[in-house]
């Protein structure tokens, strides 16, 4: 029998190459842990039971259109609809021959930190049920935690991979914006969307990361990588200068755990051979997350206007005339959270305010880029804790948002440069996984992966949840 | 206070939600909490800092003029709530 829960991409893939498993067997593993374990999580949204393709399967956060197969980004708006064609990431796992496990659960259109604004129900973490698994790609990293997926995509505009990657104790790589297709993405802030791989290993990411990066003639923001996707050996980190960057590290919420695991950590990439010091991103950390909170709504504002009823997805029963089936449809199809943050990008872009909020928000990015490319002259790599605290419990900040946003403080400076980052788990703190984050300059996945596989192998972090052990 | 009740009907109205008292009660407050919190931009002097549009340095990128097989009507209709013949149908305007 296959151990669903210890087995990697890359050792999966080593059990077809050697005929010791087949890939419908292991398909089929995968979709029993799902039975046995899945009802308590409910990671999945939806199961595929025989899909094309005989290699190691994998699970695709629901915001990934799949043909045939129902795309729903959590939200009761697109319920039922069914994509008539694939995202390009989606035909890319395909012709790679990895069959589709099922869709993932998330925050409702990747908005929220917990995935609890799923408008079916929210996802919980494999480490313990009563907290969440982070978000929004919650279904992603929880599946794969638990042995449901050997590895699955998710969806980063704020910090949607790398945060839950951290609470749920497995590896997750926002990419450099632009190397990863968004054709078939359901948008929700186009200047910020990246998909990316969560797997176990940093080595599984690198591969996943391998077959959807590139250049894709229908998405006209991606371009062509420097250099292709190695997948990396080395256990030092000899010549590696890495920057501590002090208001990432001592941000006020840090909690004293996480900061202690980072700590520990940096000392090990010292140990390695790295050249660790210290270096500064004043204003990144303070105007980040209000930088944010402007630009992702105004986008998503727009992005979002597509949903009325008319084409796909939940139409209200009409009642009147065309223009109270829109409002209608938008009233009950949307949940809060992309309520509140259409209306206040809606505000945020318009007359008289766009260039108080929308206009100035942009600025601050090129404050925030700025400040990172100054980083980047005297180190290769920085680093810090990736979310603030361990996982927390279900409810514990769904009642005020601005509490839930605050969950993305330490991801959002660098998105919003445009820079890659890789999150590794780096051990426990009150029995919950902690993540730590590597960021690096644009295009330089290679690096990150280099330093992130020889942090893993140092650190040994047992990443099967201990309940399940 | 960053934004009024009235603003607040008047954005839902722009945006086309039809919210429910209640929604509006709730969304209001919670509106100025976090205008309050973003408004944080507007501490700094940036009249001399050029905006970033985007995280990368494109422009004009150009795709060859060549024909590909567009959907189907019957795919584009196939997600379609209510249709009549090829078109969408909706409630008369």
């Amino acid at each position: 029998m296959v151990d669903t829960l210890r087995l990697t991409a890359e050792e999966a893939t080593g059990l077809i190459e050697r005929r010791e498993v087949s890939g419908a067997e292991l398909h089929r593993a995968y979709l029993d842990a799902i039975a046995q374990r899945d009802p308590e999580l409910h990671s999945y949204l939806c199961t595929v039971e025989q899909p094309d393709g005989a290699g190691v399967p994998i699970a695709l956060k629901d915001v990934i259109s799949t043909r045939g197969v129902e795309t729903t980004a959590a939200s009761k708006i697109l319920a039922g609809y069914k994509p008539v064609f694939d995202a390009t990431v989606a035909a890319r796992v395909k012709d790679a021959g990895l069959p589709l496990l099922g869709k993932t659960n998330l925050d409702e259109f990747a908005m929220g930190s917990s995935t609890e604004n799923s408008a079916y129900g929210p996802t919980r973490n494999p480490w313990d049920p009563s907290r969440v698994p982070g978000g929004s790609s919650g279904g992603s990293t929880a599946a794969v935690a638990a042995g449901l997926a050997p590895w699955a995509l998710g969806s980063d505009t704020g910090g949607s991979i790398k945060q839950p990657a951290a609470l749920c104790g497995v590896v997750g790589l926002r990419p450099t914006y632009g190397t990863v297709s968004r054709y078939g993405i359901v948008a929700f802030a186009s200047s910020l969307d990246q998909v990316g791989p969560i797997a176990k290993t940093v080595r599984d990411c690198a591969l996943l990361h391998r077959i959807i990066a590139g250049r894709d003639p229908v998405d006209s923001t991606t371009v062509d990588l420097p250099e292709p996707i190695e997948l990396p050996e080395a256990e030092d980190l000899k010549g590696l200068r890495v920057g501590v960057p002090t208001e990432l590290n001592e941000a006020e919420g840090i909690e004293p755990g996480v900061s202690e695991a980072a700590k520990r950590t940096i000392e090990l990439a010292r140990e390695l051979g790295a050249e660790v010091g210290e270096c500064s991103l004043p204003r990144s950390v303070e105007f980040g997350l209000p930088c944010y909170y402007l630009i992702a709504p105004s986008e998503a504002s727009s992005n979002l206007a597509r949903y009325d009823g008319v084409r796909y997805g939940y139409r209200a029963e009409p009642n009147g005339d065309v223009r109270s089936m829109y409002d209608r449809t938008r009233r009950e199809g949307f949940g809060d959270e992309p309520k509140r943050r259409i209306m206040l990008g809606t505000y945020a872009l318009s007359a008289g305010y766009y260039d108080a909020y929308y206009g100035q928000a942009q600025k601050v990015r090129t404050v925030i880029r700025d400040e990172h490319a100054a980083a980047f002259e005297d180190f290769d790599i920085l680093v810090s804790p990736t979310s603030p605290t361990v996982a927390f419990e279900l409810g514990a900040r769904t009642a005020n948002p601005l509490a839930m946003y605050a969950a993305d403080l330490l991801t959002i400076p660098s998105n919003m440069a445009g820079l890659p980052g890789l999150s590794i788990p780096c051990g426990l703190s009150e029995g919950l996984p902690v993540g730590f984050q590597l960021i690096g300059r644009q295009f330089s996945e290679n690096l990150l992966f280099r330093a992130g596989h020889a942090l893993e192998r140092a650190l040994s972090f047992d990443y099967v949840p201990e309940r399940y052990r | 206070m960053a934004i009024s009740r009235d603003e607040v009907v008047h954005v839902a109205r722009l945006a086309r939600l039809e919210l429910t008292d209640e929604e509006l009660d709730r969304f209001a407050g919670q509106l100025d909490a976090i205008l309050e919190a973003v408004g944080k931009v507007s501490e700094l002097d940036l009249s001399e800092v050029e905006p970033t549009l985007h995280p990368l340095a494109l422009s004009n990128v150009w795709a060859e003029d060549e024909p590909r097989p567009p959907l189907t009507v019957e795919e584009a209709l196939a997600n379609a709530p209510d249709r009549e013949g090829d078109a969408f149908r909706v409630p008369a305007a």
